[in-house]
């Protein structure tokens, strides 16, 4: 197999050559090496495909850039990799809250950005539907970024140097504006693709996917007893689900700050368990620090409410998921395996 | 070959002598009409500031900020058949005399009877990313809760008494139940917008902003003074389709 790649990359190369020269802004590096552009074989068809905003290295450079950039924030010094850090699936280690400018702190906990293409909504409450407008939402935050996009456009064309990476993206000689902005930044949160951890590897039969004898039982109870909200190979349906956290929700009632219906109330969107060993604290609230203390929660911690999910409540009259001790431990070794060092550690998505 | 490359020679002749009379068509002369919004308050332009008003409660008010979303402007003919215009977006801002006057091309040729368009932004553009134009990203625009803000009108309640809350009123949102997008449909009353070759007729609109707070239902300040979408902006969009904008006159016919 490994005989085959300098061919194909050779062939490719070539065939990118032929294609690019038809374009005047030709790209000749290789389009694989930008990440996130390829489908998984085993993930679902995209929301965002690449179609929508078609990945080039210049304009992938300048969302990482971007994204990096701490003068996003009004104060200069909060970037969205302020809380969103790479070596913990861009979520925000040991941080139960974030901490935006003037270290004002917000009421819910900072998502993992991973495999954003495939998210129909975002944040914890769905408030935001198109990867490309969502960044607004931090970055006006008063206790995140607490900036204006008018200001963040002002600063950006105050810049020789993104007023040159911008032209050669967008062409054209007008100033930077909100479009070009958000679509460059598109660029890199689109591109955060997480599908390398051994688990892939294993659903895909690729070398080094082997799971072992409990992480195997692990996987079964996850589809049997979590599957049904952890669902599929992104690991959610990316439906909202009352988990029992509460008995009332009065400081943040989740989904129904949109929708203002009650039948919405604490419920939360069910996050990916991708990268989850990582990904501590959790629940939107960061309320538990472990996966043991998650375990424990499904298991003997749910409380009843109005809203909470029908799948939680046992014949037995009993709140939550029955699991054996060897379940759970098989459980734990399982969702190691969706830990993805590929991407944790890939160079291209860090800081440069 | 050779043939073949007078056949297509052939073809493309007499595609371009086609073409050549279709422009030549009466049917598709064109002609532009130009759009002028007048804000007003009752039968009083609107001014903002210390202005007092009072809505049909009996409430007194002033107003510092309106801002409104027109889209999807239609021209319908008597025969049934109506224009469209192409990426039909304003963003219309009291404050910005220049945006509440507006010229669109390359209209069809003809008498137009009816005008529809939307108070606010189809929900198709509120879920398709970031746009440009006067549907760039602005403070008409939710973050928290993707999509446009349609009417913003703010100011204050009982702006003499000693506690004066604020007016915000954040009329938007476009999925059920709380769908605030409406279209209107103005009937143009004697006359026809007459669309003609070098001629540009203009149509003169008023927005009554006491419309906002009467017609479905009345509502009272003391009441409902704070609203950012939800069921109560549904209250109010109600109320902006049941008569807030109505076609004035028409002049340059």
């Amino acid at each position: 197999m490994k005989g085959l790649f300098p061919f194909l990359h050779g062939w490719l190369l070539l065939a990118l050559l032929a294609a690019g020269g038809c374009r005047p802004d030709a790209d000749v590096r290789p389009l694989e090496e930008v990440p996130g552009i390829s489908v998984p074989a085993n993930f679902p068809p995209p929301v965002y495909g690449v179609e929508k905003n078609p990945p080039t290295r210049a304009a992938f450079e300048l969302g990482r850039t971007l994204f990096y950039d701490p003068r996003l924030s009004r104060t200069g010094d909060v970037s969205c990799g302020s809380c969103h850090q790479q070596f913990v699936a861009f979520a925000h280690a040991s941080h139960q809250l974030s901490h935006g400018v003037e270290n004002r702190l917000g009421t819910r906990n900072a998502p993992a950005l991973q495999n954003l293409r495939w998210k129909p909504t975002f944040f914890w409450d769905g408030g935001a539907s198109h990867i490309e407008t969502m960044p607004l939402a931090p970055i006006t935050n008063p206790v995140e970024m607490d900036e204006t996009i008018d200001n963040v456009v002002r600063k950006l064309n105050a810049d020789r140097e993104y007023q040159r990476r911008f032209a050669a993206v967008f062409g054209g000689s007008g100033p930077i504006d909100s479009y070009q902005f958000l679509r460059a930044l598109a660029q890199f949160t689109a591109a955060l693709t997480s599908a390398n951890s051994r688990y892939d590897k294993y659903a895909r039969h690729e070398a080094g996917g082997t799971l072992d004898a409990a992480e195997q039982r692990g996987l079964q109870v996850l589809r049997q007893k979590c599957g049904s909200c952890h669902a599929g190979e992104l690991f959610t349906d990316e439906s909202f689900r009352n988990n029992g956290l509460d008995r009332r929700f009065p400081l943040d009632s989740g989904r129904a700050h949109i929708t203002s219906r009650g039948i919405d109330v604490g419920r939360f969107k069910v996050p990916s368990l991708r990268n989850v060993a990582l990904t501590a604290p959790y629940m939107h609230d960061g309320r538990f620090q472990t996966l043991g203390e998650v375990l424990d929660h499904y298991t003997q911690g749910m409380v009843a409410s109005p809203t909470l999910d029908p799948q939680f409540r046992q014949p037995n009259g009993r709140l939550g998921i029955p699991l054996t001790p060897e379940e759970r431990q098989d459980l734990l070794s399982f969702l190691a395996t969706l830990t993805d060092e590929e991407f944790l550690r890939n160079p291209q998505l860090a800081e440069q | 070959m050779k043939v073949l490359h007078y056949a297509a020679f052939l073809l493309a002749l007499l595609a371009s002598v086609s073409l050549s009379s279709c422009e030549k068509d009466e049917d598709s002369e064109q002609g532009n009409v130009t759009m002028e919004f007048e804000n007003v308050v009752g039968t009083a332009p609107l001014q903002l500031g210390s202005t007092r008003y009072k809505n049909a409660a009996g409430d007194t008010f002033t107003v510092s900020t309106l801002r409104y979303y027109i889209s999807n402007i239609t021209f319908k003919k008597a025969d049934g058949t109506s224009y469209a215009q192409p990426e039909s977006y304003y963003l219309l801002d009291e404050a910005l005399p220049v945006t509440k006057t507006f010229t669109i091309s390359s209209v069809p040729a003809g008498d137009y009877t009816g005008l529809t368009f939307t108070i606010g932004v189809d929900s198709v553009r509120n879920v398709s990313g970031v746009q440009t134009g006067a549907l760039a990203p602005s403070d008409m625009f939710w973050t928290w809760n993707t999509g446009y803000i349609f009417t913003k009108l703010e100011g204050r309640y009982n702006p003499d008494r000693s506690t004066s809350p604020p007016l915000v009123f954040h009329i938007g949102g476009f999925k059920s139940p709380n769908n605030t997008i409406r279209t209107v449909t103005l009937p143009i009353a004697n006359k026809a917008i007459q669309v003609r070759e070098g001629r540009t007729p203009q149509v003169h609109l008023k927005a009554d902003i006491l419309k906002m707070f009467t017609g479905k239902s009345t509502i009272r300040f003391s009441e409902l003074n704070n609203v950012m979408g939800g069921p109560n902006a549904v209250r109010i969009a109600d109320n902006q389709a049941a008569g807030m904008f109505t076609i004035d006159h028409i002049h340059g016919n």
